[in-house]
């Protein structure tokens, strides 16, 4: 055998070894690496009340309600399996709509509520024309101060 | 494998190489700057904002291409000795980072309007300012070594650093599926594309013009390297004849 054919499967081997040890310590990660928890692992007891989490799901279709304080929205976050309502005093991304992905930091409270204290849009990845897309609710209307995330 | 490693015979085609490499990048990027800032649409929900993965694409592929390349050489360095494969390293590993932050700062300036932050620690995010940090580690052992004195080859621990590093390269692929993540999941997949063709066409062509005008840079550079060598070989053979004259 010549060296470098020595070395060649020397090196393999170390790659195999060391791809292993990254995939093994990928999958640990698993759920600490996650950036956030979906409605059905918090219905499935994953969390406990008043620990710090981010609770992240698509905005239920007609689920937004602006409360009489004006500043407050509340809605339903749902992943399709399971669905958690969420309360946020603040200023949403534009990108916040409902039938949208989002992103809550917060805190869930021991009547079921998540309150958060920031949320963040999430976008999916599909791109396309305006005129193809199904326009959202947000952007049909006219633009005036009510063409924000909620009509 | 060795047919190029004569570095007169890789000379001999990098030289005519780089012109046209770097013209019809810069023509391609331009052209699908000019498509996809100008002639196509806003994305039906982002608008404008969209736009910005004309580079942003481009850049992430080529900053983890960048380090699957440096692997590659760090391995043919490792298995065959090849005397292209550290200065083709050396070579690659400014332009990757540079891509790499590129990436990142056009992430973050999108990630500001889109999701309503400039940066959250995902494993998307994470991985790729890992990727940033491998690179810069790279660059740190391979500057001002040995082997820059004695042909540009690597050491054998900056070869090992490269080729280890390219675990990275599938955990920054997967992470946005492996994890929930606040980053979109791929867009483009072996299965097909969820961007509308309407948008997707001017991203051909920037992808292409940037990867070309990575190429353009890699080569510049090895060549560089190459012609450093030789400089710094010729110093030292009159060196060593002033030497035996004196």
């Amino acid at each position: 055998m010549k060296a470098k054919h020595q070395r060649l499967i020397l090196a393999l081997v170390a790659l195999v070894g060391v791809a292993g040890a990254g995939v093994l310590g990928a999958s640990a990660l698993r759920d600490e690496a996650a950036y956030f928890r979906t409605p059905a692992e918090v219905k499935a007891g994953k969390t406990e009340v008043g620990e710090a989490m981010r609770l992240g799901g698509m905005v239920a279709k007609g689920s937004i309600e602006r409360q009489s304080d004006g500043v407050t929205i509340r809605f339903v976050a749902t992943d399709g399996k399971a669905s958690v309502p969420v309360q946020f005093t603040g200023i949403v991304p534009d990108l916040f709509a409902e039938e949208s992905g989002m992103v809550a930091d917060g805190r869930m409270r021991a009547d079921g509520t998540f309150v958060a204290d920031r949320i963040l849009a999430k976008h999916d990845e599909r791109y396309m024309p305006p005129q193809m897309g199904e326009m959202p609710k947000n952007m049909k209307a006219p633009k005036d101060v009510k063409a924000t995330a909620w009509p | 494998m060795h047919a190029y490693a004569n570095p007169t015979r890789f000379l001999a085609i990098a030289k005519p190489l780089t012109p046209w490499l770097l013209g019809v990048g810069l023509l391609l990027v331009l052209g699908g700057a000019w498509a996809g800032l100008a002639l196509v649409p806003g994305d039906y929900k982002q608008g404008e904002t969209a736009r910005i993965l004309y580079v942003h694409v481009p850049s992430a592929w080529l900053g983890m291409g960048g380090w699957t390349s440096l692997a590659v050489a760090g391995l043919a360095q490792l298995v065959w000795r090849h005397p292209l494969a550290g200065i083709a390293a050396r070579a690659i590993a400014v332009p990757g980072m540079l891509f790499t932050a590129l990436c990142l700062a056009t992430g973050s300036i999108w990630g500001k309007p889109t999701w309503g932050t400039w940066w959250e620690w995902d494993g998307r995010m994470t991985s790729m300012l890992v990727l940033l940090f491998l690179y810069a580690g790279f660059i740190a052992l391979t500057t001002g070594d040995d082997g820059q004195r004695q042909g540009g080859s690597l050491s054998r621990g900056a070869a090992i650093y490269a080729l280890v590093g390219a675990i990275n390269i599938p955990i920054i692929n997967r992470s946005v599926v492996w994890w929930n993540s606040l980053h979109q999941g791929p867009s483009i997949t072996l299965g097909g594309s969820s961007i509308d063709n309407a948008l997707l066409w001017p991203l051909g062509l920037t992808l292409l013009g940037f990867s070309l005008l990575f190429g353009a840079i890699v080569l510049m550079r090895m060549r560089r390297i190459i012609a450093d060598n030789r400089v710094a070989a010729r110093l030292r053979r009159l060196a060593d004849d002033e030497g035996t004259g004196a």
